[in-house]
C-alpha cells in the first residue's frame, strides 16, 4: 500500500489527476504501521487543500495519535496538523497541542509550537488565550523551539508592533547569544552560528525599531556586532550581512552603523560575484529612499550596471532608477526603460514598466515633444495590457492642461501633429488603447489645426480605420464620436455623408446607431453646434441627479392613486408582517439586470454618473433584495416575468404618454443603448423630435465620457505632478459630491410621524428615485405599474397609518416641496455651521442617532479637531469639527484622509474648508465603509492649512468593527430560513460568571455594546441577529449550559463570525471582569 | 516566503515538487514548465536569481539536476540560495553521495526530509541532525 501511495505522489507530481487514491492515503494514514503512516500524513499533506471536505475524515486519525504514547506518532500528528488542518476543527484538537507545550522532549513541543503557528495563521482568534505559552516558549531552554516561536512573534508583530515593544531585550539578548557562538556546535552552517535563525531575529528588530529611537537604541549595539562578526567570505554571511543593512536603514539611524552599512553595500555592488552584485542593488534601491546620496558615490558601477548582459540586473538596476529619477534624469532614464522594454517580452514586466515610465513621463516631462512621444511608445508597446489609469491620466492631462495656456495649446498642437502622421501609415497596427486615444485627441483638438491641415484629410483617415478589421466596436465607438465632433465643426463633407451612408445599413447595431445619430446632427448644424461645442471637454456637465424634470410625472402618478415610493427597508418590514401581501421580489432581480445595462451605457453618457451613484446607494437594496427572494419560492413564480408579461405590453405604451418626458432629458442616453432600439422605438415612437433629442444626447455624451471617465478615474496620487491640474477636478467631484450626499440623506432618513412634512418630502424623493430606476429600460416598467397596483393591497391592510395622508393632497404638497429639495444647487448639507461657539456639537439631525463623544484627535496653537462618530443605520459617519483659535480667518483648509485597504471613504478622501473665519467652528462629515474585514484598523489623515507657510496637522482615528456592526431586525421564522442557507460557521464556548447568570442579561450585554438585535429568546436559547454594513448580515445563536455560554455564529462571509466571536468574548471578559471586580469590592470592606 | 520548491532535471521532468499554497494540478504542469524553461535559458555566469511574474525564482544547478525555489519579495534571495544547498547536505548526508536515482526512488523519504526543513513556507529547521533524527527513527523502526 505504501508503495502504491508514494507511485501516487509520483502521479500528481507528474500532473496526472489521482483524486481516485486520496481517500486511501487518509485510510493509510490511519491504519498501517509507523512508515506507512508516515507517508499517508506526508500523501494527504500533497494532495488535499485546506478547504478539502475529505480532509474532515483525517481529525479523528490526528486526534487519536495526538493522544498515542509513541513519540513517534505524536510527531507525526504535530506535522500533519502544522501542515493542514481544517479550520473549524482546531478547537478540537487544541487543548492536546497545548499540552504537548510541556512535553519533556524538545522535538514534540518545537512541533507543538509549530502547529500553534499554523493555527495562528488560518485562525488568530482560536489561539488569543495562550499568547502567554508563546512568551513561555520563547524562553525555552531548547534553541529549536525558541526559534519556532519567532515564526509566531515575526507575524504577530508584522500586524502590530507596537504590542510586543517589551519583547525587544529578549530578541536582542538572544541574537547576541546567537552572533556570540554560545550555541551548540550543531547548529552552525559553514561555521556560521544558525545564519537563518540570525536573519529571523533581524527581521523581527527591524518591525519593532521602525520609527522607534527608543526601541531603535538597544539594538545598536547587537547590530553592529553582527556587521562586524559576518566577516567570512562566504554566501550566507552575505545574506545576513543584507539583512543586516535593511534593518539598520529601516529602524532610527545611527550615523555610524548607517556608515558601516553603506560601506557593506558598496562592497557588494562592486564584488564581482553576479548575485552578490544583485544583492547589493538590490539592497541599494531600498536604502536610497532614505539616502539618494548613496547613489552618487556608486553612479559608475550603476551605469555599468545598466549595460550589464544579464538582464536581470538591468531590470534591478532600472528599478534602482526609477527611484532616483528627476527632472534632470528623467529623460536618459526613460529612454533606458524603453530600450528594455522592447526587448522584454513577458506580459508582467511589460505592465510594470509601462506604468513607472508613464509615472515619470508625467512627474517630470521635460518638453512637449518629448512628452508625447514617450507616451506614443508607451501606448504602442504597453497596448492592451497596461493599466487602463495611464491612457486616462493622459488624456486628462491634455484636456485640463496646465497653468500656462499657450503651452497647452502647443501640447495639443503637437499630439493632433503626431497622431496625424501615425495613422498616415498604412499597414500599421496599433493597440485598441492607442487608438482611442488618438480618435479622442483628433475629435477634440484637431481643430488647432485647422488653418493648415483640412478636415477631410483627418477625417478620412479616421473613416479608413473604421474599415479595418483589427480595430474593435469599442474603438470603433470612439472613432465615431471623433468623428461626429470634427463634423459639428465644418459645414457639409463628403466623407461625412459616404460614412452615413454606408454605416446606416451597416449590420452591427452599435455603428448603424451612431450612423443615424450623425445623420440628425448634419441636418441640424446649430443644434450640433450647441451640443458640441469647442473645446469644452473640462467643462462641467450639469447633471440634475435628483431627476426633478420627472416632478410632474410623479406628482401625476401619485394623483393618479399611485403609492408614494418607500425605501426598501420601509418596505421589507411591511412585507414580513404581512407575508401574504403583493411579493415585490422578482422585480429586485430585473432591477439587478437593469442596472448593470445601466452600467454599460454608464461609459458613453454623463447619466451614468449619476446613475452611477445610483447604483452604490442601492447596492445594500440590491444584496438584501437577492437574499431574501431566497426565501419566497412559492409566491415568485405567480409574479415572474413571463407570468407578468402581456400585461406589461399593454402599461408600457401608457407609460410612454405618461412618460413624455420633459424636454433635455438626460435619460434619453439609456435607451440608446437598448437592444430593441429600432423597431421598438418605432411601435413606442415617441415623438420624432424626441427621439432625435436622444440620439443627441447619446453622441454628445460619448464624446464626453472620455473626458468624464478621465476626471472621474485617476484620483490617485495627483499631489507629486509637476503639471498640475486646475482646481476644477475638485470642483467637479464637489458639486457631485452634494447631490449625492443629499441623496444618501434622504435614503437614510426614516420617517418620523411628527415631521410629516418632511416625510412627503422623502417619500416623493425616493418615488423619484424609484422612478428613475423604472425608466432605465423598458422591463422596468412592470416595477412602476407594480407600485400603481400597491395602493388597493395596502388600503386592505391597512397597513401604514402614514400613507393615506401621504396621499391626501398629493398634487399641493409636491407644488411647495419640490423647489427646497430637488434643487441640485443646495448648499451641501455637511458644512453644518455652529460658528458662535468653538465646543463641537452635532446638528440635531445627527444627534438623534447614537453618537460617541466628541474626541479631540489634535491640535495646535491655530486648529483643533475634534472627532465625533455618528452610527447611523447605513453607515458610520465621521463628522470631524475643525476649530479655529487663532484671531484670524483661515483660509483653503485641506482635510485629507489617506488611502486604507480597509476602509473605503464614500465621498472621497479630502474635504476642502474655503474660509474657516478665527473663532470658529466648522465641520465636515464623511461616511466610512469597510472594504476588507478587520478588528480594528487605523485610518490617518492630514489637516493642511496656510498660515505663513503651509502647515500640515496629522491625526489618526482608529476604527473598529463594532462601528460596522448594525442590529439587523428580523423574525424568528426569517432567523431559521437564513440559518440554513450560510456556510461558514464559528462554535465556542464562553465561561459565564455567576454573577451575569441568566441568558437574558448577557445578551443585553452584547446588544448594548455590539449592537446586535435580539430576535427571540427560548427557555435558554437565544437568537441574536446583526450585520455588517452594508449587507453583510451575521447570525448567533446562543445557549446557556452549566455556565458556560455557547456561542454559534454563522454568516454568508467567512470572516466575520470570527471577528465577531472575538468582539463578543472581549465584551464577555470585560463583564466578567466587571462582575468580579465589585463582587471583590463588596467582600473587602 | 516560500511559495513552491521545485526539484526539475535538464530534460524538464519534474523530480520533486512541493506547493506552499494551493496551485491547481493543471496549472502546476505550466508553472513548472515555465520555470525549468527559464532557468535553463540562463548561462552560468548570470545570476541565480529571476523575476518572473509577481515573484522571485532562486535556483541551484546540481549537475543535471535543476533546485528551483519560488519565493515572494519579502524573501532574502540569497538566505534561500543557501537553504537549497543546505538541502542538498542534508540528502547528501542521508544517502550518501546523493544522486538523482535517489530522490527518484525514495520521494517520499526525501518529502520527509524537506518538510522537516521548511513549513507552510517558512524555514524551520536547518540543523542537519535534527532534520534527520524524525526519518532515522523511523528507518529503525522499519527495519525491526
Amino acid at each position: 500500500m505504501k508503495e502504491c501511495m508514494v507511485r501516487l505522489i509520483y502521479c500528481e507530481m507528474l500532473g496526472y489527476e489521482s483524486s481516485f487514491g486520496y481517500i486511501h492515503a487518509i485510510k493509510l494514514a490511519q491504519q498501517g504501521n509507523l512508515l506507512e503512516k508516515r507517508v499517508g500524513y506526508l500523501a494527504v499533506s500533497l494532495f488535499l487543500h485546506e478547504n478539502h471536505e475529505l480532509l474532515l475524515l483525517l481529525v479523528n486519525t490526528v486526534v487519536k495519535d495526538l493522544q498515542s504514547t509513541n513519540l513517534v506518532e505524536v510527531c507525526m500528528a504535530l506535522t500533519v496538523v502544522s501542515q493542514i488542518f481544517p479550520r473549524e476543527m482546531i478547537p478540537a484538537v487544541l487543548p492536546l497541542i497545548e499540552d504537548k507545550l510541556q512535553h519533556s522532549k524538545e522535538i514534540i513541543r518545537r512541533k507543538a509550537v509549530q502547529a500553534l503557528y499554523k493555527f495562528y495563521l488560518i485562525a488568530p482568534n482560536q489561539v488569543q488565550h495562550i499568547h502567554d505559552k508563546f512568551r513561555k516558549a520563547l524562553c525555552d531552554r531548547d534553541v529549536g523551539v525558541m526559534a519556532a516561536s519567532l515564526h509566531i512573534y515575526l507575524q504577530m508583530i508584522k500586524e502590530n508592533s507596537s504590542g510586543y515593544k517589551d519583547l525587544t531585550e529578549s530578541f536582542v539578548t538572544i541574537l547576541k547569544q546567537v552572533v556570540g557562538g554560545k550555541l551548540p556546535i550543531d547548529f552552525n552552517y559553514h561555521s556560521v552560528p544558525a545564519p537563518w535563525l540570525q536573519i529571523q531575529l533581524l527581521r523581527i528588530l527591524g518591525l519593532l525599531g521602525k520609527d522607534d529611537p527608543r526601541t531603535s537604541e538597544l539594538m545598536y549595539d547587537v547590530l553592529d556586532e553582527s556587521l562586524r562578526r559576518a566577516e567570512i567570505n562566504h554566501n550566507i554571511t552575505y545574506a545576513i550581512l543584507f539583512e543586516c543593512v535593511q534593518t539598520i536603514y529601516t529602524i532610527h539611524p545611527k550615523p555610524d552603523l548607517l556608515e558601516k552599512a553603506a560601506k557593506c553595500i558598496g562592497k557588494f555592488v562592486l564584488s564581482p560575484k553576479i548575485n552578490l552584485k544583485y544583492l547589493g542593488l538590490k539592497a541599494l534601491t531600498y536604502v536610497i529612499q532614505q539616502d539618494p546620496n548613496l547613489a552618487l558615490q556608486h553612479q559608475m558601477t550603476i551605469i555599468e550596471c545598466l549595460d550589464h548582459p544579464d538582464p536581470i540586473i538591468k531590470r534591478e538596476t532600472l528599478e534602482l532608477l526609477y527611484r532616483i529619477t528627476n527632472g534632470q534624469n528623467v529623460t536618459v532614464i526613460v529612454q533606458k526603460m524603453l530600450d528594455y522594454l522592447k526587448q522584454s517580452k513577458e506580459e508582467y514586466t511589460i505592465i510594470n514598466l509601462v506604468s513607472k515610465i508613464a509615472e515619470l513621463a508625467e512627474k517630470y516631462a521635460p518638453a512637449n515633444e518629448w512628452f508625447i512621444q514617450t507616451m506614443n511608445a508607451v501606448f504602442s508597446i504597453g497596448g492592451d495590457v497596461m493599466h487602463p489609469d495611464i491612457p486616462n491620466n493622459f488624456l486628462r492631462l491634455l484636456a485640463e492642461g496646465f497653468d500656462d495656456e499657450k503651452e497647452d495649446e502647443q501640447l495639443r498642437l503637437y499630439a493632433v501633429q503626431s497622431y496625424l502622421g501615425l495613422l498616415e501609415e498604412e499597414d500599421a497596427v496599433y493597440p485598441q488603447k492607442f487608438l482611442q486615444v488618438m480618435s479622442w485627441v483628433l475629435g477634440e483638438y484637431s481643430y488647432i489645426i485647422n488653418d493648415e491641415g483640412d478636415p477631410e484629410v483627418i477625417m478620412t483617415r479616421l473613416c479608413k480605420l473604421l474599415k479595418k478589421t483589427f480595430v474593435t466596436s469599442e474603438t470603433k465607438a470612439w472613432i465615431m464620436a471623433a468623428i461626429t465632433k470634427i463634423a459639428s465643426l465644418n459645414r457639409g463633407s463628403k466623407t461625412v455623408d459616404k460614412l452615413i451612408q454606408e454605416f446606416s445599413t451597416s449590420l452591427d447595431t452599435c455603428m448603424r446607431q451612431y450612423a443615424f445619430e450623425l445623420k440628425h446632427l448634419c441636418e441640424d448644424k446649430d443644434l450640433m453646434k450647441n451640443l458640441l461645442p469647442r473645446d469644452a471637454s473640462c467643462n462641467d456637465m450639469v447633471v440634475d441627479a435628483s431627476l426633478s424634470f420627472l416632478d410632474g410625472f410623479v406628482a401625476e402618478g401619485l394623483s393618479r392613486g399611485a403609492a408614494p415610493y418607500k425605501p426598501h427597508h420601509q418596505r421589507q418590514e411591511e412585507k414580513l408582517s404581512q407575508e401574504k401581501a403583493l411579493n415585490f421580489e422578482p422585480y429586485g432581480l430585473s432591477l439587478s439586470s437593469s442596472m448593470s445595462s445601466s452600467g454599460f451605457t454608464g461609459r458613453q453618457s454623463p447619466t451614468g454618473l449619476s446613475f452611477g451613484s445610483d447604483v452604490s446607494g442601492n447596492s445594500t437594496e440590491m444584496g438584501q433584495k437577492e437574499m431574501s427572494s431566497l426565501k419566497l419560492d412559492g409566491v415568485k413564480k405567480l409574479w415572474g416575468k413571463d407570468g407578468y408579461l402581456p400585461k406589461k405590453e399593454s402599461k408600457t405604451g401608457k407609460e410612454d404618454k405618461l412618460e413624455a418626458v420633459p424636454p433635455g432629458s438626460t435619460l434619453g442616453g439609456n435607451m440608446v443603448d437598448h437592444p430593441l432600439s429600432e423597431a421598438d422605438q418605432e411601435v413606442v415612437s415617441p415623438s420624432e423630435e424626441e427621439k432625435e433629442k436622444q440620439q443627441l444626447a447619446s453622441t454628445l455624451f460619448v464624446g464626453l465620457a472620455s473626458n468624464n471617465a478621465v476626471s472621474l478615474m485617476g484620483k490617485a496620487d495627483t499631489t507629486t505632478q509637476k503639471f498640475k491640474r486646475k482646481s476644477k477636478i475638485s470642483e467637479t467631484q464637489n458639486s457631485e459630491e452634494a447631490p449625492s450626499i443629499q441623496y444618501d440623506a434622504t435614503l437614510s432618513f426614516r420617517p418620523l410621524p411628527e415631521a410629516q412634512s418632511n416625510d412627503n418630502e422623502n417619500i416623493q424623493s425616493t418615488e423619484h428615485v424609484r422612478l428613475r430606476k423604472s425608466s432605465l429600460s423598458s422591463s422596468e416598467v412592470l416595477e412602476a405599474s407594480v407600485s400603481f397596483k400597491r395602493p388597493q393591497s395596502l388600503t386592505e391592510a391597512g397597513l401604514d397609518a402614514k400613507l393615506p395622508d401621504c396621499r391626501l393632497s398629493p398634487s399641493s404638497l409636491f407644488a411647495d416641496n419640490n423647489i427646497e429639495v430637488f434643487q441640485p444647487s443646495q448648499v451641501i448639507p455637511s458644512v453644518v455651521a455652529s460658528k458662535a461657539s468653538l465646543i463641537p456639537s452635532l446638528s440635531e439631525e445627527l444627534a438623534n442617532n447614537p453618537h460617541s463623544e466628541a474626541v479631540e484627535l489634535c491640535s495646535c496653537d491655530t486648529l483643533a479637531v475634534n472627532l465625533c462618530k455618528v452610527w447611523t443605520d447605513d453607515c458610520l459617519l465621521l463628522v470631524l469639527f475643525v476649530a479655529n483659535r487663532s484671531s484670524s480667518a483661515l483660509k483653503n483648509v485641506n482635510l485629507v484622509f489617506e488611502n486604507s485597504e480597509h476602509f473605503k471613504i464614500v465621498e472621497g478622501l479630502s474635504y476642502h474648508f474655503p474660509v474657516i473665519k478665527a473663532q470658529s467652528l466648522e465641520s465636515c462629515q464623511k461616511s466610512v465603509q469597510m472594504e476588507k474585514n478587520c478588528m480594528q484598523e487605523i485610518l490617518v489623515g492630514s489637516l493642511n492649512y496656510q498660515l505663513e507657510m503651509e502647515t500640515g496637522l496629522e491625526f489618526s482615528v482608529t476604527l473598529s468593527l463594532t462601528d460596522f456592526i448594525r442590529p439587523m431586525k428580523i423574525t424568528t421564522e426569517d432567523f431559521g430560513k437564513l440559518w440554513l442557507s450560510f456556510s461558514n460557521d464559528v462554535k465556542q464556548n464562553v465561561k459565564m460568571s455567576p454573577s451575569q447568570g441568566s441568558l437574558s442579561i448577557a445578551l443585553n450585554t452584547l446588544q448594548q455594546k455590539l449592537k446586535l438585535h435580539v430576535v427571540d429568546i427560548v427557555g435558554n436559547e437565544g437568537l441574536v441577529a446583526c450585520q455588517l454594513l452594508p449587507s453583510v448580515p451575521c447570525l448567533l445563536h446562543c445557549r446557556t449550559h452549566a455556565g458556560m455560554l455557547a456561542l454559534w455564529l454563522r454568516s454568508p462571509c467567512s470572516a466575520l463570525p470570527d471577528s465577531l466571536l472575538y468582539q463578543c468574548q472581549k465584551f464577555q471578559l470585560a463583564t466578567r471582569r466587571h462582575a468580579r471586580k465589585q463582587i471583590h469590592c463588596h467582600s473587602s470592606p | 516566503m516560500i511559495k513552491f520548491f521545485l526539484m526539475v532535471n535538464k530534460q524538464g521532468q519534474t523530480r520533486l515538487s512541493r506547493y506552499y499554497e494551493h496551485v491547481e494540478l493543471h496549472k502546476r504542469t505550466l508553472l513548472e514548465a515555465e520555470v525549468i524553461k527559464n532557468c535553463l535559458s540562463r548561462s552560468k555566469d548570470q545570476c541565480s536569481f529571476i523575476e518572473y511574474k509577481d515573484f522571485k525564482l532562486v535556483y541551484r544547478q546540481y549537475a543535471a539536476l535543476f533546485i528551483v525555489v519560488g519565493i515572494n519579495e519579502t524573501e532574502n534571495e540569497m538566505a534561500v540560495y543557501e537553504l537549497i544547498h543546505n538541502f542538498v547536505e542534508v540528502l547528501d548526508k542521508y544517502f550518501s553521495r546523493v544522486s538523482e536515482l535517489d530522490i527518484m526512488f525514495n520521494l517520499d523519504r526525501v518529502h520527509i526530509i524537506l518538510d522537516e526543513m521548511v513549513l507552510n513556507g517558512c524555514i524551520v529547521e536547518t540543523n542537519r541532525s535534527r532534520i534527520l533524527a524524525p526519518l532515522l527513527v523511523l528507518d529503525k523502526m522499519a527495519e525491526t
